[in-house]
């Protein structure tokens, strides 16, 4: 823990920071990026036709983020089942979750979410009595992005478990508990806590990627783009509004996530 | 074979020819012990004589690749044995003192009575504040491991380890990571323990404690136990050469 800390280097008296020391740390990126968002929702509020696209477009919001969020809680479930599978000393579970893991890892995530959406879910829902229409594209959608930053999450969840020393478990062990105990309320704890940065890292790349269910014609903000630009064949304005969309989005959250880690970085 | 040895009810631990290896390294090569009730034996030997090893085989946190561990009667190859149940009867200390950090000190100390003795928050509170008091320090209740001194923080470990209510206390080198000046307070809260008649197996370099506190030495090298005695004998009237070795260099440097 006392590494941590010590790597945010704290400047001594004597060594006052210069002007030009300032002005080359300054954060010129992030001034950029909201110039580029202001000047999209100057736009947006006085230019009729992309006014318009954005009124489209943000009918699909609402999707997008249920999408990453349910899909993302439910990959947090399966990368956790999977990064302890990952770790099993039971053979027959270890294989299944590193078949599964390098399954996911070795195919085109557009393709995947072709694959789980047409095939995966349909022979799924068959094999327990559903018809194969009765599943909602929606619903597809979020199974596929589950699967797929389940995999991703799983190699999360396995480095967080290796993160935490073995003495953690042989002392829970020393006293006990069993190892599912031992599990459960002395490494899990430390180690969610250790990859929560890396789980914020791929939330935001989530949300991105969710763009990709608008294959599945699901309505989020990427597919009311792709409707309003084909109707309207004002593709500059809307694939600009989408992407402003998108960068907003993104760029509220990994300042959330800096934030958030530097907090954790001072009372570590 | 293991069924066959005769046990002696005041022998709370026997090795019999124990035996473990990692790989091709061979690390106890047929060790045999009997720790009576009461006794306190310190493990001495220089570093990669197996003694830790031993010490993790009678709690199981290594499995022997041959020979037989017996603890209280029970022997713990046995494939019916419930070895989580062995070892809430064996406190267990170690060298990096594995506290959870995520969790107090009084937390450290409650946690595997609430889920292992099935203890409710009360009691298992009341517990933990006098064990805490017992090594001195009930003040630091509520603080966080990292805001404990090492040796603040092996007080803590010893008095979670007491809490379970354990028959055999194990020390695995508890002051091998500690700065000087902190050793004497966990070697004295061991001293105490030692004094109310705790049955310890301690592997440790502290030679003061060995033979102030120490029943019995244990010498080992090379996976094996090259003598077993009281103090006096051992320190000084070895008849071992490689125990006689041993001491000339620990003691003149």
């Amino acid at each position: 823990m006392a590494i941590q800390a010590d790597q945010e280097r704290i400047p001594l008296a004597s060594e006052e920071i210069t002007f030009g020391e300032r002005l080359e740390q300054f954060p010129w990126w992030l001034v950029a990026i909201l110039l580029a968002i202001a000047a999209m929702a100057y736009q947006i509020v006085t230019n009729p036709p992309v006014t318009a696209a954005f009124q489209f477009i943000i009918r699909g919001l609402r999707v997008t983020i249920y999408t990453t969020l349910v899909g993302f809680v439910l990959a947090m479930i399966l990368g956790m089942l999977a990064g302890l599978g990952r770790v099993s000393r039971n053979p027959f579970i270890r294989n299944f979750a590193i078949a599964y893991i390098e399954f996911i890892r070795g195919v085109p995530i557009l393709v995947l979410i072709l694959t789980i959406a047409f095939v995966i879910v349909p022979v799924a829902s068959e094999s327990i009595g559903f018809s194969n229409s009765s599943v909602p594209m929606d619903a597809r959608a979020m199974v596929a992005l589950a699967l797929i930053y389940g995999a991703f999450l799983a190699e999360v969840f396995r480095a967080g478990i290796e993160s935490v020393a073995p003495g953690q478990m042989e002392a829970a062990r020393s006293l006990g508990m069993t190892h599912f105990q031992a599990m459960t309320y002395i490494v899990l704890p430390q180690a969610i806590r250790n990859i929560l940065p890396a789980l914020g890292n791929d939330f935001v790349a989530m949300l991105k990627d969710s763009s990709l269910v608008s294959v599945l014609a699901v309505r989020d903000i990427t597919q009311q783009a792709r409707i309003h630009a084909g109707s309207t064949f004002r593709f500059r304005e809307t694939y600009l509004v989408l992407t402003v969309l998108y960068l907003t989005m993104t760029l509220v959250l990994s300042l959330l996530l800096q934030w958030y880690q530097r907090r954790l970085r001072k009372d570590a | 074979m293991p069924d066959s040895i005769a046990i002696n009810p005041d022998e709370i631990i026997v090795l019999d020819d124990l035996h473990k290896f990692f790989g091709p390294i061979k690390a106890v090569k047929g060790v045999n012990l009997r720790v009576r009730r009461g006794e306190v034996v310190v493990v001495v030997g220089p570093s990669g004589s197996g003694k830790s090893t031993v010490l993790r085989c009678i709690n199981h946190l290594e499995v022997p690749t041959h020979g037989a561990v017996y603890f209280d009667g029970v022997h713990l190859e046995d494939p019916k044995t419930d070895i989580n149940r062995v070892r809430t009867e064996v406190g267990m200390v170690f060298q990096q003192f594995n506290l959870f950090p995520h969790l107090t000190a009084l937390e450290n100390i409650a946690i595997s009575q609430r889920l292992v003795r099935k203890r409710n928050k009360e009691e298992a509170r009341q517990v933990a504040m006098k064990q805490l008091e017992r090594v001195g320090i009930p003040e630091k209740a509520n603080v966080y491991p990292r805001q404990l001194s090492g040796g603040q923080q092996q007080r803590v470990a010893i008095a979670r380890a007491l809490a379970m209510n354990p028959k055999v206390m194990l020390f695995d080198e508890p002051t091998s990571a500690l700065d000087p000046e902190m050793i004497k307070e966990v070697l004295d809260v061991m001293l105490e323990l030692a004094r109310e008649g705790m049955t310890m197996v301690c592997v440790t370099h502290e030679m003061g404690f060995a033979r102030s506190a120490g029943h019995r030495i244990v010498f080992m090298d090379e996976g094996q136990v090259v003598e077993i005695g009281p103090p006096e004998e051992v320190f000084t009237n070895s008849r071992h050469a490689r125990t006689r070795d041993f001491f000339d260099k620990i003691i003149k440097h």
